[in-house]
């Protein structure tokens, strides 16, 4: 069975159509797992623990209980996403050991939409990076080519549902994190609205900007993921509810007649790789020919985004992992003679160099002193963002651009020009800080056959029309379909 | 303290809210507990969770608000303030500093004659921080994180007083409108209520303020007075002698009536507030604003108004009766089931407060029926009753040890008085005939052995006649000898 060959919703349709059953995909899965283990995708695999959560998954269908059209799927799981019982690390040293006592709101309708849990995926330590390369368990290799970094954060679940290693997979989308991977890995990405999908137990790295989204093969699997996951949630006060009256795989209907793409003249300039250029440009072409219309736009703030963006993220970051001292639970340095000896140590050993970076650039910028001038500017300069993204649909339904400016850089070529990584999170950034839905799906591959990803991206709330013009778009190309050899 | 000089105080007085569940989880807020039982992964920060307000607690807050007649923020938020500590398991308080729910206040206050009003500068909601146990036994410390997430309203007052009365006056008064509030109980002891006192000297007239100190979590109204009293003179005593005062925390004891240096401003902390991303601000109308004021309680000061106009009570009486809410609330209950107003004040200011204090209670500790009491002092004062017996009765209900219908007991204890007037002339005659001693007396002028010839007729009639009626009808008697 080559499951690496369907899409999640088909494997669904099998289960329900007892053509497959959940049993039968986590053993090929497992397979699969084993002969690319060298992608190192996961940061925890546990064949007994997946064909537990299989068997309980096929024992609830053939009960008959109500569950989603993914009811037996198995579904890989961000290392930074609250698993009950399960480690949960942020592929982080200071994070080993630790089991949550409670499963993500996320993970938690998974399960009583009787998917399954399949693994926890190998991440940048605290979705701290574009890379996959900080990670406590080692870099992610992208299935492409192994010397290539997948992208990040989430490099495992793109690079495993790229490699087949995974069927499909939660990300978290920070900055980039869901986007840019899939498109270094040539696979689907989605990040939601702000407040789509709750945020409660995920391990948070800049909460005003986190979101959870899924990673899969094609829109109308991120579609059915959306379906399961999204929602508001009692636990999660800055979740939101979209328009209820149909699912979103209801509104896949691939029809885009009229719909308007704006074409910021800002995202295709200097510093876009050449080929990534002409791959987001056929997307366009494709598009029109299906019946939107193309017009150019500007984004005129869109310079500011990086800077913005890395004020906010690492501001928010020193807060939200300072719980992490080796008091409750997690490493905890040896030998120390005092409480503050016992954090400094416990934060020091425990957190990697890219992650300490950035909690002392987020200390720095909310200083007595500097907050005016780093945090509150920051703050205002989001806001012109999101006037600037609202006053851009005034004129467009969605906007599409590149999701990266280039295709997925050489192994270990990034951490050593760390200016140049930020800013390859240009296109992707602006989207986080205006909470705007954005999708990456696969429009080709450049001259090195290293794949290329076009953003679509949507006002707020307007998360359906952006995965139906993605779905629009695949169902008259296939190059989300591609996959390498393994 | 030196005259010459002058005390300036601002005070900042943590109140802990009363609400069923905690402020961002629902977690009991019960006092006591064994360690770590009132907690979950909520309050206890895990990694991954994520605050949801209370909205009690956002009600209460206004309520506060309105009570120290702030302005309420319509546009509230909450902020982070980021230190480590391990009682503090986010390693962040979620507080309120850019938008807190009220501010720019007046609270009037009672020192002897005079009143003052001191100027509230904010009050903001927060979280409480678990706290930390020292074990002797294996000479480890412990957090016991059951008082995180407990609800708490900081009251910021301005540099308003001037006197350790004056700020014992202010703790008086929040105490009084948060617990007529019903929204915290305020008790120092168990410390729902703790204040931190920021004080420098001047001399008088000076313009400027001198350096201040802070004194922390002192917790007894008694323990602040004589805190302050003390600070102020070694502040004093330093500039006298050439020294400076020098911007510290200070921890009172209060055992030793000493204070020492706890750090310095130069080591003080930077919070690094920000406005916490995790829960949206709250916005508050004009309508649900004066929703809750229409419905704020009648405070103290305007019940013993009403009291002294109504009822006719003394401000004194009315005074000590309005202390308590409780207490008032049953005042009115009484009078309402028909009692004397007057009456049933000095009842309850009088008999109660001794019966209260002989057996050790409080009177929220007691369980009383208005019509019950109401028909007792009835009946002692139109002089049915003994008073005496009046108030043994009075003393069993108190216990919770009284019957259920106060007539029916008063009757078969044989307790009313007797209104049979010629049985009282055989008596009178009979206690005149057997002193004829003392009616010489009283013929020679000495009215006082009245009172012998009354009390020989009770003796004998085993207390069932009125002794003042007894008093009459033995004065009439000893006229006619």
């Amino acid at each position: 069975m080559n499951i690496e060959k369907m899409t999640a919703v088909e494997i669904g349709k099998k289960i329900k159509g007892k053509e497959l059953s959940a049993p039968e995909v986590a053993e090929a899965l497992i397979g699969n797992f084993r002969d690319r283990e060298f992608i190192n995708a996961y940061t925890e695999f546990d064949a007994d623990t997946i064909k537990e959560n299989a068997r309980k998954a096929q024992e609830a269908i053939d009960r008959g209980e109500a569950g989603s059209v993914l009811a037996g799927v198995p579904i890989g799981v961000k290392d930074n996403i609250s698993t009950k019982g399960e480690l949960s690390t942020c592929a982080s040293k200071i994070l080993e050991g630790y089991k949550p006592p409670f499963d993500a709101t996320a993970v938690d309708k998974l399960k009583k939409a009787h998917m399954f849990v399949a693994g926890k995926m190998n991440m940048d330590e605290f979705a701290m990076g574009s890379t996959s390369e900080t990670s406590a368990y080692g870099p992610v290799r992208n299935p492409w080519n192994p010397d290539h970094v997948p992208g990040g954060s989430s490099g495992g679940a793109a690079a495993a549902v790229a490699a087949g290693a995974a069927i499909c997979a939660l990300g978290s989308d920070t900055g980039g994190s869901i986007r840019q991977p899939a498109s270094y890995c040539g696979v689907t990405g989605f990040k939601p609205t702000y407040g789509v999908v709750s945020r409660y137990g995920l391990i948070a790295y800049a909460s005003s900007l986190d979101q959870i989204g899924p990673v899969a093969a094609d829109a109308l699997d991120c579609a059915a993921i959306m379906d399961v996951i999204s929602g508001i949630d009692a636990n999660d006060s800055t979740t939101i509810s979209l328009d209820q009256k149909e699912s979103f795989l209801d509104s896949m209907t691939g029809d885009i007649k009229g719909r308007i793409i704006g074409v910021p003249e800002e995202c295709f300039g200097e510093g876009v790789e050449d080929d990534v250029k002409a791959g987001v440009e056929s997307v366009i072409k494709e598009l029109e020919k299906c019946g939107a219309k193309a017009k150019p736009i500007h984004l005129p703030f869109i310079r500011y985004a990086v800077p913005t963006y890395y004020i906010i993220a690492t501001a928010e970051a020193s807060s939200n992992l300072s719980r992490f001292d080796g008091v409750k639970y997690g490493y905890r340095s040896k030998d120390s003679n005092s409480i503050d000896d016992l954090i400094i140590n416990s934060r020091s050993e425990g957190f990697g160099p890219e992650v300490r970076k950035r909690i002392l650039l987020g200390t720095f910028v909310l200083s007595s002193g500097y907050y005016d001038a780093y945090y509150n500017k920051a703050l205002k300069m989001k806001r012109m963002i999101i006037d600037g993204f609202e006053d851009a649909y005034k004129d467009c339904d969605v906007i599409i651009c590149p999701t990266a400016p280039m295709t997925a850089p050489r192994l270990g070529s990034s951490l050593s020009d760390p200016m140049k990584m930020y800013l390859s999170d240009i296109f992707t950034v602006s989207v986080n800080l205006a909470g705007l839905p954005g999708l990456s799906v696969p429009c080709g591959f450049d001259k090195k056959n290293m794949p290329i990803g076009a953003q679509i991206i949507g006002a707020a709330g307007r998360d359906k029309t952006v995965l139906n013009m993605g779905y629009a778009y695949q169902k008259v190309t296939d190059h989300h379909m591609k996959r390498p050899e393994v | 303290m030196n005259k010459e000089w002058e005390m300036v105080i601002g005070l900042e007085v943590h109140v802990e809210l009363s609400t069923k569940s905690k402020i961002f989880c629902s977690c009991t807020t019960e006092f006591g507990g064994a360690p770590n039982t009132h907690c979950c992964p909520v309050c206890m920060g895990m990694p991954g969770t994520l605050p949801v307000l209370n909205k009690e607690v956002l009600t209460r807050a206004i309520k506060a608000g309105l009570a120290l007649n702030c302005e309420i923020e319509k546009e509230t938020r909450f902020d982070r303030k980021n230190y480590f500590y391990p009682d503090l398991p986010k390693a962040y308080q979620i507080s309120q500093l850019y938008k807190p729910i009220a501010h720019d206040g007046l609270v009037e206050i009672e020192v002897g004659e005079e009143t003052k009003q001191i100027r509230i500068h904010e009050m903001h909601m927060e979280e409480d921080a678990g706290k930390l146990i020292h074990s002797d036994w294996d000479n480890e410390t412990y957090p016991d994180y059951n008082r995180c997430g407990v609800p708490l309203l900081e009251i910021v007052s301005e540099p308003d007083f001037r006197s350790a009365a004056e700020v014992s006056a202010y703790l008086e008064k929040i105490k009084s409108l948060f617990t007529y509030l019903g929204i915290s109980d305020c008790k120092m002891q168990e410390g729902s209520m703790r204040a931190d006192v920021n004080l420098s000297v001047r001399k008088k007239g000076a313009a400027e303020y001198g350096t201040r100190t802070e004194m922390k979590n002192i917790n007894s109204v008694k323990a602040i007075e004589r805190a302050i009293e003390s600070e102020a003179d070694r502040q004093v005593d330093l500039l006298i002698s050439g020294e400076k005062v020098r911007q510290e925390t200070r921890h009172w004891n209060d055992d030793k009536r000493s204070s020492y240096a706890m750090r310095s401003k130069e080591n003080a902390q930077d919070y690094r507030y920000f406005p916490e991303p995790d829960i949206p601000p709250m916005i508050i109308t004009d309508e649900e604003i004066d929703e809750i004021r229409r419905n704020l309680p009648e405070f103290m000061g305007e019940k013993k108004a009403r009291f002294v106009d109504r009822y006719g009570l003394s401000a004194y009486d009315a005074g000590l009766l309005v202390q308590n809410k409780k207490q008032a609330d049953f005042f009115e209950s009484v009078v309402h089931e028909g009692a004397d107003a007057k009456a049933t004040a000095n009842w309850m200011i009088g008999y109660f407060a001794k019966i209260m204090k002989d057996l050790a209670i409080e009177f929220e500790d007691i369980e009383l029926s208005a019509p019950r009491l109401s028909k007792l002092i009835g009946f002692v004062e139109s002089g049915k009753v003994n008073r005496k017996d009046g108030i043994e009765l009075l003393n069993m209900m108190i216990k919770g040890e009284g019957p259920d219908d106060v007539e029916k007991y008063l009757e078969e204890k044989g307790l009313f008085l007797s209104n049979d007037n010629s049985e009282l002339e055989k008596f009178v005659l009979e206690a005149i005939e057997a002193n004829p001693k003392a009616v010489e007396e009283y013929k020679a002028g000495k009215e006082k052995v009245v009172g012998f010839l009354v009390g020989h007729v009770m003796k004998n009639a085993k207390g069932k006649f009125n002794p003042s009626v007894v008093k009459d009808a033995m004065k009439t008697e000893l006229k006619k000898q």
